[in-house]
């Protein structure tokens, strides 16, 4: 009984922490453009396809992650620059319609450069199951987990300590302001796009090994993110953690206990309920911004 | 040092600037008064390259800065204290202090954060405590010492005085005559026209987009029509 739960908390958690690094992108980016970038989703899987066909053409895995990584941080930056920069000035709206656009070519692109084909890659460390008070755990899953600890770690460290990340709070705050601080804020933008992508990716990269991975994985995986962003207050940190977290143990609650053909139901059960009846989310300050 | 010639800006259609001459030199306090919407703000925003500039030549010790990005001017020594504050209210006092010093190089903030403060005592009391926390005055304070934190070659004030209380005006207005005294060039911009006129050596006047009269400070301060227009006498 008590294994069960565990075992469906771990599950969750594993798949929480991947929403979390989603959602992070997210919040990133809008709060660098206001933006709400549904192309988030395309990095992730970019990130995942392009660690497998790098892999497959003979490159270790720990050679082929960093470069997929890159890649994926350099489409975000090509995004930023070439699609959401000439359009500066317009509304949020049209922005984020830009971002809808990028994503479905973006797709396109992959099933060009690819294929339509399912993908696995192989897991970091084996896939021998370790036991833990009766319940299971992947090797792939303490991946999960190590590697998002880290990056939280990193990021916590990077936007409270370093003076580029308070110049891009700064940004998010006040742009008038910070240029007259002598911030670059297209550099800013730039940043934030790299960043969030490589993010993505990061994810798209580490649950590949787990749910395999294909040319349309970011359409739900951006959406689940995109759920536990506006669960978590769009455009907070912690709020994206918290929330891709509390997602992912409640989908997996709801798979176990109820029924796993709800399971993608949670997401949207969730976005509706925060929306209806909090929708500056937990950890949200402003209120939403009506789009 | 600033040499603004026939100045033009927009708002989209809407002409703000219409044709300004002004020039800045090394060392001097110039003020320029003027009634609400006459384009004060507008004026200090495109010589800081957050507006753009239509026409005309800003020019910056000999050097064409017109088109010139806003970062850039930054480095060069053009600093700016924006209308209403603008601090980074979630920020602490002193993050809003290090990023006024973005553009310097890392090792100097320390000792520039030390002369700040101890130009601002209230300042270093309240180092960790959020922006937004503080009261008007203070905020006025911050927003002038994280411009300081640039080292500042140029110093554009934007209504410095605006919605504070006839003794920190006073205050704020002695830190304007110490950093004169300290030979830092500073271009100001005030409805209180009078006390603006009162610290600086000269004065230009700007009605509509255009500048109508110039003079030394005094001069302007005795003039019939500043007077009457400005002063309220």
């Amino acid at each position: 009984m008590l294994a069960q739960l565990l075992q469906f908390l771990l599950a969750g958690l594993t798949v929480g922490a991947i929403y979390a690094l989603v959602a992070l992108g997210f919040a990133i980016i809008h709060n660098a453009s206001h933006v709400i970038n549904f192309a988030q989703g395309e990095f992730v899987m970019i990130g995942g396809m392009a660690t497998v066909s790098l892999a497959n053409s003979g490159l270790p895995l720990p050679l082929a992650i960093p470069i997929a990584v890159l890649a994926a941080a350099a489409v975000g930056v090509v995004l930023e620059k070439f699609a959401v920069e000439p359009a500066r000035g317009a509304s949020v709206v049209t922005l984020i319609i830009i971002t809808i656009g990028a994503s479905i070519l973006l797709r396109g692109l992959a099933t060009l450069v690819w294929d339509k084909k399912l993908h696995a890659l192989p897991p970091f460390s084996g896939d021998q199951p370790i036991e833990l008070a009766g319940a299971t755990i992947l090797p792939q899953s303490l991946w999960v987990l190590g590697v998002t600890l880290g990056i939280v770690l990193l990021l916590g460290w990077f936007f409270g300590r370093t003076l580029t990340g308070k110049a891009m709070l700064a940004t998010a705050h006040n742009p008038l302001a910070a240029q007259l601080c002598g911030v670059n804020v297209r550099f800013v933008l730039m940043l934030s796009f790299g960043l969030s992508a490589a993010l993505g990716a990061i994810a798209g990269i580490l649950i590949a090994p787990i749910t395999l991975t294909s040319w349309d994985v970011g359409v739900m995986l951006g959406l689940k993110g995109f759920a536990a962003a506006i669960l978590g207050g769009l455009g907070s940190g912690t709020g994206a953690v918290v929330g891709g977290i509390l997602l992912g143990i409640a989908e997996s609650l709801g798979a176990g206990y109820i029924s796993s053909a709800y399971k993608d139901a949670m997401a949207f059960v969730i976005i509706l309920a925060v929306l209806f009846f909090m929708p500056s989310g937990l950890f949200g300050s402003k209120s939403a911004e009506r789009v | 040092m600033l040499e603004v010639g026939t100045l033009t800006s927009h708002y989209g259609r809407i002409q703000a600037l219409k044709g300004l001459d002004l020039t800045v030199r090394e060392g001097e306090l110039v003020a320029l008064v003027g009634a609400n919407g006459a384009g004060k703000t507008t004026l200090l925003r495109t010589l800081s390259g957050v507006q753009p500039a239509s026409g005309g030549s800003i020019v910056f010790d000999g050097a064409d800065i017109t088109h010139e990005r806003a970062d850039r001017r930054v480095k060069r020594g053009i600093v700016q204290v924006p209308e209403g504050r603008q601090v980074f209210g979630p920020l602490s006092v002193e993050d809003n202090l290090r990023l006024g010093g973005y553009t310097r190089p890392r090792d100097e903030g320390d000792a520039e954060l030390e002369r700040v403060y101890s130009m601002f005592p209230a300042l270093k009391e309240r180092r960790r405590q959020a922006a937004g926390t503080l009261s008007g005055g203070q905020q006025q304070m911050l927003a002038m010492g994280r411009a300081l934190m640039a080292r500042p070659r140029l110093l554009l004030l934007d209504e410095p005085s605006m919605g504070l209380a006839p003794r920190l005006v006073e205050e704020i207005y002695a830190k304007v005559r110490a950093l004169k005294q300290a030979r830092t060039t500073i271009f100001l911009v005030d409805q209180n026209a009078r006390a603006a006129l009162s610290v600086a050596d000269r004065g230009y006047v700007l009605e509509t987009g255009r500048i109508v009269l110039a003079g030394a400070g005094r001069e302007l301060l005795g003039n019939e029509q500043v007077k009457a227009a400005y002063l309220g006498l």
